[in-house]
């Protein structure tokens, strides 16, 4: 009897021990800071100050009002621009030369990806050499070039183009693996008929991969957009670790914005107020993408 | 949602069919030199930031001025690394990474294999709205988060120790998602339901035939896993200190101020950069399969 007992026990119960750690410890360093950001954004929340005075919606508010902040959505809007584009296309062009019968996959495959294994900190500072304005590569190739040189750091445009190179080095092999492990599935058959038909390389990339690998896609996007709000160390790191991202803000991104109210200013209530605004736009824009292409897939 | 994040884990699991394909005949296409030569333009660009690194940090600052620029190795490698590791503390710095890294690895390996265990063999009651959940929080940004899990931090005072930057990385969702997915294709639960039969508890079960065959899958999530807490950059820059860093914050201190000391700076790349470099030549292939079967970004 006490044996079957502790059997039933055994059998019903402990499957939650099993998952109780995941759950405990994902709700005390992951879900419970990131509620509780939206209660301290409605303080006036200093870390230096002894008391937090509610204020409701006031930092939302002030927040709408700051130009700060709509320049950092800006620049975050167009590094993403900037970066996602170029590299999704030039992952999905990477990913069909790697689906065909190569001499060593694997090497070709590694070289795809080494530049994500490489840290983002690593990464900024060494493309902030190669963009440097006085001694940096690219610009002794344009100056070879007879261009002349570029202050790249300078301009909004340069500095955001330096910036969207070094997210597209780091992140097209990645997007290009994830392709390709969709690429391998979509059935031969379908590049077989094509091929009979005469339909070129390029053709049987946009008119029999592409749709078939669209979730891949829309996946990737979401990724990439989630990925984007949060681009900290490139202009962090470019700028010589100043959190203002240029003497102009010229570059800096919502998540330095973040860093700069919260860790150089200590303003935790107006900054938990730009972390919860970057939620929600990372919500709306998972949501756009998500309808417009579940509309697109059933049209 | 969920549709979206399940569609390439099934697309990679069906790609195991695919080498016999090579015997089939005459409509596969076949690269020519061409593809051959743009891989390898392809593999110089990824390549070339690396080594660039390389070339500066084996240079004086004086020499990176000239016209043309150096575009070899040059002397001064060793020079340069006394110089980075007087300068920062990288002994440590590699130390508290290595133990950083390691932990974390550990953790989400084995609550990653628990959790999984229990969602893909196991019946209870709410498994599958928990299985949501877990894969819903996949999606979730919790660096938003940074600010009350910064406050948290230092009410316990561990601001400034390694523990603060461990434990927000003890579990992941993508890993219980991984090892879900594994476990469920892996284990055969007629297998299950013999031991169960014979007595054996679920610990049993789990230690003798759930372990051992999840071996390959708790492989490649070590390694991922490694790769990004190695990596990590915005957690461990707001609450370390440069006085005991891992190696990410100490690279960011010695690429700070004004005027960078290029070579400097490069050499504390290289330091950073070689040991999972050293890993990923070990184990690409295994760390590229893992990518595969469905990572998420970090």
């Amino acid at each position: 009897m006490m044996k079957n007992l502790l059997y039933r026990l055994d059998v019903k119960g402990s499957p939650y021990l099993y998952i109780v750690p995941f759950f405990f410890l994902f709700a005390a360093f992951g879900i419970f800071p990131l509620a509780y950001t939206a209660w301290v954004s409605m303080h006036e929340w200093s870390l230096l100050a002894e008391t937090h005075t509610f204020i409701g919606l006031q930092n939302y508010k002030d927040l709408f009002a700051d130009e700060y902040f709509w320049n950092a959505l800006r620049n975050t809007a167009q590094i993403w621009v900037l970066s996602t584009v170029p590299q999704l296309l030039m992952a999905l062009v990477l990913a069909h030369v790697l689906n065909q019968r190569l001499r060593a996959p694997t090497f070709w495959r590694m070289t795809a990806v080494l530049p994500n294994i490489t840290s983002v900190a690593a990464v900024a500072i060494i493309f902030g050499q190669i963009f440097g304005k006085d001694y940096g590569l690219v610009n002794w190739i344009l100056e070879t070039l007879g261009l002349g040189r570029i202050d790249w750091q300078a301009g909004t445009a340069s500095s955001q183009i330096a910036i969207s190179v070094m997210i597209i080095w780091r992140w097209t092999g990645y997007n290009a693996l994830i392709y390709l492990a969709a690429m391998q599935a979509v059935s031969k058959d379908l590049y077989d008929a094509a091929s009979l038909d005469g339909a070129s390389s390029f053709q049987q990339l946009t008119r029999i991969t592409v749709p078939a690998i669209r979730p891949t896609i829309i996946f990737t996007v979401i990724i990439s957009t989630i990925g984007g709000m949060q681009v900290l160390a490139e202009p962090l790191l470019f700028g010589g670790a100043s959190v203002t991202g240029g003497s102009d803000r010229q570059f800096q991104t919502l998540s330095l914005y973040l860093y700069e109210v919260a860790f150089s200013r200590f303003d935790f209530g107006y900054a938990s107020t730009a972390a919860w605004a970057m939620f929600g736009i990372i919500v709306i824009v998972a949501a756009i993408n998500y309808f417009l292409t579940s509309r697109l897939r059933r049209s | 949602m969920t549709d979206t994040l399940t569609r390439p884990k099934r697309a990679a699991g069906a790609n195991a069919p695919a080498p016999s394909r090579r015997y089939k005949g005459f409509v596969e296409r076949r690269p020519g030199k061409l593809t051959y030569l743009a891989l390898t333009g392809l593999a110089l660009f990824s390549a070339f930031p690396l080594y660039w690194s390389f070339v500066v940090g084996s240079h004086d600052n004086g020499i990176l001025g000239e016209v043309p620029p150096p575009l070899g190795l040059g002397p001064n490698l060793f020079e340069n690394l006394e110089r980075a590791f007087g300068t920062i503390d990288f002994a440590k710095a590699l130390a508290n990474s290595f133990m950083v890294a390691g932990a974390i690895t550990i953790s989400v390996v084995l609550f990653s294999t628990l959790a999984g265990f229990a969602f893909a063999k196991l019946a209870f009651k709410g498994r599958n709205a928990l299985l949501v959940m877990v894969i819903a929080t996949m999606m979730v940004p919790t660096q938003l988060g940074i600010i009350p899990l910064y406050m948290l931090m230092a009410k316990i005072e561990w601001t400034g120790t390694m523990y603060a930057v461990i434990a927000p990385g003890l579990v992941t969702a993508f890993g219980v998602f991984f090892m879900t997915q594994y476990l469920g294709e892996a284990v055969p639960t007629e297998l299950i339901e013999a031991a169960r039969a014979d007595g054996c508890t679920t610990l049993r079960i789990f230690w003798h035939v759930v372990l051992p065959v999840s071996k390959p899958a708790a492989a490649v999530l070590g390694m991922l896993t490694f790769m990004t807490a190695w990596n990590d950059f915005f957690w461990p820059l707001v609450v370390l200190t440069p006085e005991d860093p891992t190696v990410q914050v100490a690279l960011s201190a010695l690429a700070s101020g004004y005027i960078t000391d290029y070579s400097l700076s490069l050499t504390g790349t290289i330091i950073a950069t070689v040991p999972l470099l050293i890993v990923f030549v070990a184990l690409g292939k295994h760390i590229i399969g893992g990518i595969m079967q469905g990572a998420i970004k970090g």
